[in-house]
């Protein structure tokens, strides 16, 4: 029966998130934004299903109580019947009760939202725009040595506000990481902002979630929360340029991937590739994953993706590149280096 | 054959061409086979040629690919923008580089000739772009040039950019002859 | 009940009169007679098979959807065709199936039921159903060529617009709505017109049936929604084709513009849908319970409430564009404001089930089956509502979940009750009971275990319109177990169009009363003749075959041999005077097939829109030409004195 599998499925929302992998789940709230959002979430279920129970239960009484033998055969009963004044007395208290039930949820909502919109004090300040199919990451400071960019991968220090503000380079997409707060829309010509403040470390993972063309599925980027140190040591590193290669095989790399088209669109800060058509690949090798989120950064994955762009994401702006096995090994090799 | 009979034996046939077109319009082809990387051979930019008879330009089947093709065109109209093409020739009306959306050619105005003059590049700041631009983007660019002198099928090229305002929507152009090309027209003007 | 012989059915004429009768009514014979009927029954069949049609081909690429998303990673469809199939999936439901069909139900039961010879203006009717018919072919055509839509049925610009839609897809789908909102305001100027002013004697509003308050309903939310799309799509094709700036945020357009404009109809458009089921809800309540709708002046006046607050709560879809929060907090309010006028609806339902004696043939079991998914479609609704959590389940699965709750719960467990209660009057037939049980279980089980699933996987952060998904997200068994169900509700539905299509051929003979109902279509013979009722009921309480000691009053003095309906007043009913109806006409036709040249066109070149308005403007010059036969033919005082009415 379907009704059972329904309580069984609401007792498995209830419990947590066995069967998904909890890194992309609303039901796993790892900042204040997520946690409040999940409190409006629970009390919904609970409002929203004693009132479903009240529903089934009149319709099985309903039916429970056609078996009682029929007064007049087929006859159609009076539009006027006995019963009359007492269905007008319980519709009267049905309507009630969904009037309180309503004031009890928009209250709660309208609260929440208030709070969504407050940022604590000292914010960290991020911009996030999003890209055909990828998400430039830049994060400001005061001093422009401050700043830098990267892409795909948000880093946040633990219990502190970040407030992140949304562009958009194309179309409309939208930033959305269930752990840490609900979406907000990127949108051309548009700012947005939206604020979140982590309080449990851990790596999350988030994804375009308005429909934005060919790989809207393969749109993802991770967030890790880190103890404030440790963030602050990535920040250090992230804003200095990339080291340069030592072994011959990397030089080549580097050779190869500033003399071919890999230099038409990417950066790599402290080399002569400074395009920024397509993701900054300064410290690309202290990712997790590639080509937001479609493969994980290891060094197979990544030749791989050199060698078939469109073959793992169709449709991705990155184009095959006529690189022979030996190139492709170094520019890989030379990738790796970029720590 | 009765007029019925023709009809009946053309309306299907009309309509697979059709359908055929539409197609080829509007193909999106995500994942390109890994063809040769080679551009057009031999290409000729030059209406002289040695011998009594004009050599004609040969025309490669890969170009009909591109060639009126919107997403290809949709392409390189990004890539025109995103590798700077837009740095010289701006939206087409030309500045530091020559005019692209008017009817003039120096190297031909055929996709094959437009794919040489980026790939190899021309006399006068023309950079060679061969060893940048992978082929495929290379041919998209192409037959973005070509669209911008309303030259593509105005069914396949794109309207008007997200931007401020600037040349007219290209699906609005009207259509000019071409010169200086050595098989459209005679005289090699440009 | 039993009487199948239509002599014995109070509104039938003497045998001398009815043959007359029947000559002034008929359609043409032949292909000529099928290409320009004006008979409201005929056409609304058409509304009703065509709408089939696209809901099986709607279905057919939801199941390839599903196959595609039965495991992680799958490759079966590349993303371009996922997106074309998406987006045809969405268009052609809604715009193609859902609407239509609603409407023409409407187009078939509500001159039934109001007891009128036909609807107000059938030439209308016969051309919105030759432009709805042409959208649709234009669109699946388009679809074939390659040339399908895949901008999403919401058609979001930049996606859609000049620079990122590329090529003529997202022109296809910009006409094609163009296409269905003409057919549906056409359809819907009839509907309320026929409602307003062509009732039976006696039927005052307070009288009207609930299944005709709500395609009144309804066809006032079209013709007040329909609009909004009209101008966002055209907007976007004249973006798109000349260049104009509407929703180009560098030039002053705006972005949001056009989700305003779509969401002002989208909204609505829900309602528009679900209403129609709504009222076919009530009537087959009353009927298999043997009770009147408890409560008709509250669901009425909840459905009409539905209505006025559709148009408030656009916002509500766009929660996450970053709108100010003051501003969204009253679209909460008002969204959440919904659930009373659908909570006094359910109870009234549960209340006459509760006090009358259901019996549970099939298309009570479809009720059943609404009340249990529309309500869990309308709470998870209600949860949409608020903006926080909104943000966390917008665009996900949580919302694929709820609207196929609410529209496949709230309009097409409804629609196939009414269908099959409705089948013997339309065709003279019933519907075999075993199959149509067996349709009903697999349709319900399969509905549930396909969509249940989806709630989860939007809580667990699986966004909507996604062609795959990484294996690592440990969405692949949900997913899985969704794709069982919707392949358990296709056999479902299978089982329902094969019962269709027997039954129609060899089905039980049906009376015109079998199910034993109070409205006066059940008055008329099965299937009715192409003028309706032979004598004009005269109606004297909410249930005329119920109540009068199955006497049913009637009046004579429509003229029989020419087309005339009586028409009375809006509120009271009264007699008012007798009408001329048109005749039928190749003009409705020749005029769709000129506007359809027009619209299709007007995506290749704007100068079509110049040289196909002279075909269109010569096909409406012959379809108004002025004719002397009107005039004369009605309220010649000679023949009949206006007196015989009263």
């Amino acid at each position: 029966m379907p009704r059972r599998a329904q309580l069984v499925a609401l007792l498995v929302l209830g419990g947590g998130v066995a069967g998904c992998s909890g890194v992309q789940t609303a039901l796993d709230p790892a900042a204040d934004q997520a946690a409040s959002i999940e409190v409006i979430w629970r009390t919904m279920l609970v409002v929203c299903g004693v009132m479903y129970l009240l529903v089934l239960g009149f319709l099985a009484w309903a039916l429970w109580r056609a078996r009682r033998p029929a007064a007049v055969d087929d006859a159609p009963l009076p539009a006027e019947t006995a019963a009359e004044p007492a269905l007008a007395r319980g519709l009267t208290g049905w309507v009630a009760l969904i009037v309180a039930g309503l004031l009890v949820l928009t209250t709660v909502s309208f609260l929440v939202d208030r709070s969504l919109a407050e940022v604590g004090p000292d914010p960290l300040k991020i911009k996030v725009t999003a890209n055909q199919w990828w998400w430039q990451v830049e994060y400001e400071g005061d001093a422009p040595t401050d700043r830098f960019t990267t892409a795909n991968e948000l880093h946040l220090p633990l219990n502190r506000p970040a407030v992140i503000e949304l562009h958009a380079a194309d179309v409309i997409h939208s930033f959305w990481v269930p752990n840490l707060s609900g979406k907000t829309d990127l949108i051309p010509g548009r700012t947005n902002y939206m604020a979140v403040t982590p309080r449990r470390l851990g790596a999350f993972r988030g994804q375009c979630a308005e429909f934005c063309g060919f790989e809207h599925a393969k749109m993802a980027f991770d967030v890790v929360v880190d103890p404030p140190r440790t963030f602050e040591a990535w920040r250090r590193h992230q804003i200095q340029s990339a080291s340069d290669p030592v072994t011959a095989e990397a030089v080549y790399g580097k050779q190869v991937f500033t003399s071919q088209a890999c230099v038409m669109c990417h950066r790599i800060q402290g080399t002569d590739a400074g395009a920024t058509v397509g993701p900054d690949l300064t410290h690309l090798a202290s990712r997790s994953h590639i080509a937001a989120g479609a493969l994980p950064n290891d060094t197979g994955d990544l030749q791989a993706w050199i060698a078939d762009p469109q073959g793992v994401k169709p449709g991705t702006a990155m184009p095959r590149v006529a690189l022979n096995s030996g190139q492709l090994n170094a520019v890989v090799d030379y990738l790796e280096t970029l720590k | 054959m009765g007029m019925l009979a023709r009809a009946t034996v053309a309306a299907p046939l009309l309509a697979a061409a059709l359908s055929l077109a539409g197609c080829n319009r509007e193909a999106r082809d995500l994942h390109p086979a890994p063809a040769a990387e080679t551009g057009p051979k031999s290409v000729s930019v030059s209406d002289l040629y040695p011998g009594p008879y004009p050599a004609p330009t040969p025309s490669d089947p890969r170009a009909q690919v591109y060639d009126g093709n919107a997403f290809h065109i949709a392409n390189g109209q990004r890539y025109y923008e995103w590798f700077n093409c837009s740095g010289c020739h701006f939206h087409g009306g030309g500045g530091i580089g020559p005019a692209l959306m008017d009817e003039k050619w120096r190297y031909g105005g055929k996709i094959e000739q437009i794919y040489a003059s980026i790939a190899q590049g021309r006399p006068n700041g023309m950079p060679s772009f061969k060893d940048r631009i992978p082929e495929t983007q290379i041919w998209e660019i192409a037959a973005y040039v070509r669209s911008l002198s309303a030259n593509a099928d105005k069914l396949a090229v794109p309207s008007r950019e997200d931007t401020m305002r600037g040349p007219p929507p290209l699906n609005n152009l009207d259509r000019e002859p071409l010169k200086g090309d050595p098989a459209a027209a005679k005289a090699g003007g440009g | 009940m039993s009487a199948a012989d239509a002599s014995a059915l109070p509104t039938a004429l003497p045998a001398e009169e009815d043959v007359r009768l029947t000559r002034t009514w008929a359609t043409p014979p032949g292909f000529w007679g099928w290409l320009t009927t004006v008979d409201q029954k005929q056409i609304a069949r058409r509304y009703v098979v065509t709408g089939l049609v696209f809901f099986a081909l709607a279905g057919l690429l939801a199941a390839a959807m599903r196959a595609q998303l039965s495991r992680p990673d799958n490759h079966l469809l590349s993303p371009d065709r996922y997106n074309q199939i998406f987006t045809m999936h969405g268009s052609t439901m809604m715009f193609l199936f859902a609407v239509p069909i609603m409407e023409g139900m409407g187009l078939y039961l509500v001159p039934l039921m109001i007891g009128a010879r036909t609807m107000a203006f059938p030439r209308l009717n016969a051309m919105s159903y030759w432009m709805y018919l042409a959208g649709g072919i234009f669109l699946w055509t388009a679809f074939i060529l390659n040339v399908g839509p895949d901008i999403g049925w919401f058609g979001y610009v930049p996606l859609s617009g000049p620079e990122y839609g590329i090529g003529k897809r997202a022109d296809v789908w910009a006409q094609m709505i163009t296409f269905t909102e003409v057919a549906a305001m056409a359809a819907a100027a009839s509907t309320a017109t026929s409602i307003f002013k062509m009732r039976a004697p006696g039927m005052t509003l307070a009288r009207m049936p609930i299944f005709v308050w709500a395609m009144l309903t309804t066809a006032f939310m079209i013709m007040l929604a329909m609009p909004a799309v009209m101008l966002a799509s055209s907007f976007l094709i004249s973006d798109r084709l000349i260049g104009t700036h509407f929703y180009n945020y560098a030039e002053g357009g705006s972005v949001l513009l056009f989700q305003h404009l779509f969401w002002f109809f989208g909204h609505p458009e829900v309602y528009i849908i679900f209403i129609p089921g709504l009222g076919m809800v009530s009537e087959i309540t009353q009927t298999f319970c043997r009770r009147p709708v408890f409560g008709y002046p509250a669901v009425v006046l909840s459905m009409l409430a539905t209505g006025f607050l559709a148009f408030g709560l656009w916002v509500h879809h766009m929660f996450a564009t970053g709108l100010p929060h003051m501003g969204d907090s009253f679209y909460t309010a008002a969204s959440m404001t919904i659930a009373i006028p659908s909570g006094v609806q359910i109870f009234c339902w549960l209340a006459t089930m509760w006090d009358g004696k259901p019996r549970l043939a099939p298309p009570m079991l479809w009720v059943i089956g609404f009340v249990i998914t529309f309500v869990l479609g309308g709470l998870s609704g209600v949860m949409l509502a608020s903006v926080p959590l909104d943000t966390q389940v917008h665009d996900t699965y949580f919302v694929v979940a709820h609207f196929h709750y609410v529209l496949i719960g709230g309009a097409v467990f409804p629609l196939l009750g009414g269908i099959y209660y409705w089948f013997p009057k339309a065709t003279g037939r019933m519907l075999n009971e075993a199959a149509g049980k067996w349709s009903f279980w697999l349709v319900f089980l399969g509905f549930h275990t396909a969509f249940f699933p989806m709630h989860i996987l939007g809580l667990w952060g699986m966004p909507r319109r996604v062609w795959t998904y990484p294996a690592d997200m440990g969405w692949g068994a949900l997913n899985l177990t969704s794709t069982i169900g919707a392949y358990i509700l296709a056999a479902g539905v299978l089982v329902y169009v094969l019962n269709l299509i027997v039954s129609y051929r060899r089905g039980a003979p049906a009376g015109p009363n079998p199910w034993g109902a109070s409205g006066l279509e059940w008055a008329a013979a099965s299937p009715p003749p192409s003028y309706n009722f032979g004598l004009t009921p005269v109606v004297e309480s909410r249930h005329p075959l119920w109540t009068g000691g199955g006497r049913l009053p009637t009046l004579t003095g429509l003229s029989l041999d020419h087309r005339e309906v009586l028409l009375t007043t809006v509120t009271d009913a009264r007699p008012d005077l007798r009408h001329g109806s048109p005749s039928p006409s190749i003009w409705p036709l020749l005029t769709a097939v000129a506007v359809s040249a027009l619209f299709i066109g007007s995506i290749f070149d704007e100068w079509w829109i110049v040289w196909l308005s002279i075909p269109f403007a010569l096909a409406v010059l012959g379809w108004f030409w002025p004719r002397k036969s009107h005039g004369k033919k009605v309220g010649a005082p000679d023949e009949t004195p206006p007196g015989a009415l009263a």
